[in-house]
């Protein structure tokens, strides 16, 4: 009983030491910073955050990846967090209790084919090609909604033999060379580069998504979330975003 | 009062009615909420839309084309695992039930990864024949068939296990051959496990989704059943999705339904 307590008292002290040493830094840089951002940036975004939490030190950042819509919906819900990226601007303007956005980073579509081209695709119009295996988002999630767009600038009818769920579910078709084309997101080609190879296509730039980044009115820590946008808009935050395949404004 | 509470622990301890009463309505709740989400003024005009059609025919056409090839398979299977002396028989059952407790998605990919393109059998078929499986209501039909024999194949495997072999060694020192000994005494002898298997198979491969999308990915008309029509929907038009789920719904308890009507009450 008696050592039982001795080893709580002592358990307690040590959390005691360590939590006043996480408070010497600087209120700007302490605590944790909660980050709920699109899946798109899961990469990128994990990049920053090690960047960030090294140059800040006793900072935690806590990230949510999902799609940008049920983001959206957890916010709206009372998820707690306390800077929003999103991969569109409509979703980000459904969260209520947000701050004011600045778009922080640019993505638009590129034909992705297995590496080394084996259904020797050219360009947009073998898309509408009845011979090739061609993969697509459906017109339900974002990535199809831009397709849609450019197919529809280009004057084409597209001839898809499926219509995936999201555009990492057509990008790994491509991986795996179930399919010898889809349009997906100029940074998921790179995120695959060891398996697919991008071919730029000039009506990509009809569709070009915008990404927001925000913080949140309601954060609990409103000097962790606005140094963290402040990365994420500064040089460093832009080469990290540029080497993921992002264009930065 | 007292006089029920005693007719009903005389047959049932009361200490297991209220878990039991939870249970039904931990599972019938959720359904029960679907039916209240249902936007009921605009039903019938949603309902009757080619698109739900296409898709709760080819579900029909594939959960049932899945089940005829689970039994094609999974009676032999099981009749392999219950008599047969098989070294290493407990391992091959825990394998044949893998696919229970697998990620459908995990599943989809290891029948692409076989069974696709670039796969180390599809390969083949695309070389030689010119046919490859993903992306057909065939894949389809391969996916959910994935997934739902381990149904079927525990379900006869039990049936034969409790089966007498009495009748059998009867038949045998009557002069009847294995085969006919199989098709005449024993399968008639297992028919309530058989049936009561097809059903949970056919049902298990009515709801089937992950293996399909990965598998067979998502066209209408082509590989776009219930499920997926499902998830799609709710991305844009949650009051769609529930209209989908309750025809599913439906369609399901209705033939579940008929089935324990008319077979597994019949037979018992």
């Amino acid at each position: 009983m008696f050592r039982r307590t001795v080893a709580a008292a002592l358990t307690v002290a040590a959390a005691l030491a360590l939590v006043s040493c996480g408070d010497d830094g600087p209120a700007a840089s302490s605590g944790t910073i909660t980050v709920f951002a699109a899946a798109s940036l899961t990469g990128s975004f994990t990049q920053l955050g090690k960047d960030f939490e090294a140059a800040h030190p006793g900072v935690e950042v806590v990230f949510n990846f999902g799609g940008s819509s049920a983001l959206a919906t957890q916010l709206n819900q009372g998820a707690p967090a306390d800077v929003f990226a999103s991969a569109a601007p409509k979703n980000l303007d459904d969260v209520t209790g947000k701050g004011t956005a600045t778009t922080f980073a640019k993505n638009k579509l590129e034909i992705a084919v297995p590496k080394g081209n084996p259904g020797k695709i050219t360009g947009l119009k073998d898309f509408a090609d009845q011979d090739r295996k061609i993969a697509l988002c459906a017109v339900e999630v974002p990535c199809g909604a831009a397709a849609k767009k450019v197919f529809d600038a280009a004057a084409l009818t597209p001839r898809p033999d499926t219509l995936e769920k999201d555009v990492k579910a057509a990008l790994t078709k491509v991986g795996l060379g179930e399919v010898d084309a889809a349009l997906v997101y100029r940074t998921d080609v790179l995120s695959a580069k060891e398996k697919v190879d991008g071919i730029v296509f000039p009506e990509a730039d009809r569709a070009i998504s915008t990404y927001p980044i925000t913080t949140l009115t309601k954060a609990k820590n409103p000097d962790g979330a606005k140094a963290f946008v402040d990365y994420v808009l500064s040089t460093e935050g832009k080469a990290v975003l540029a080497s993921a395949g992002f264009e930065t404004p | 009062m007292k006089a029920r509470r005693q007719r009903i622990g005389g047959r049932l301890p009361v200490v297991l009615l209220l878990p039991a009463l939870l249970g039904l309505a931990f599972l019938l709740v959720p359904l029960a909420g679907l039916l209240a989400q249902a936007p009921w003024s605009t039903l019938p005009s949603r309902l009757f839309s080619a698109e739900v059609w296409q898709a709760l025919r080819l579900s029909l056409l594939c959960a049932s084309s899945a089940t005829v090839l689970c039994l094609l398979l999974g009676i032999p299977l099981a009749w392999l695992l219950a008599r047969a002396e098989l070294p290493g028989r407990g391992l091959i059952r825990a394998l044949v039930t893998v696919p229970l407790v697998l990620p459908p998605v995990v599943g989809g990919v290891a029948l692409l990864l076989v069974l696709g393109r670039r796969g180390l059998i599809g390969e083949h078929l695309d070389l030689w024949f010119g046919f490859s499986l993903p992306f057909t209501t065939a894949g389809v039909i391969v996916a959910e068939a994935f997934v739902a024999m381990p149904f079927l194949v525990i379900s006869v495997e039990g049936a034969l296990r409790a089966a007498d072999p009495r009748y059998e060694e009867a038949a045998a020192t009557l002069g009847a051959g294995r085969w006919l000994t199989f098709r005449r005494v024993t399968l008639p002898s297992i028919a309530p496990g058989v049936v009561a298997g097809a059903v949970l198979c056919w049902a298990r491969a009515l709801g089937e989704f992950g293996a399909t999308i990965t598998f067979a990915g998502n066209l209408p008309g082509r590989t776009t059943t219930m499920p997926l029509a499902v998830y799609l929907a709710l991305e844009t038009d949650p009051d769609v999705a529930v209209v989908l789920s309750i025809v599913l719904l439906a369609v399901s308890v209705v033939v579940l339904a008929c089935l324990r009507e008319r077979w597994i009450g019949g037979l018992r």
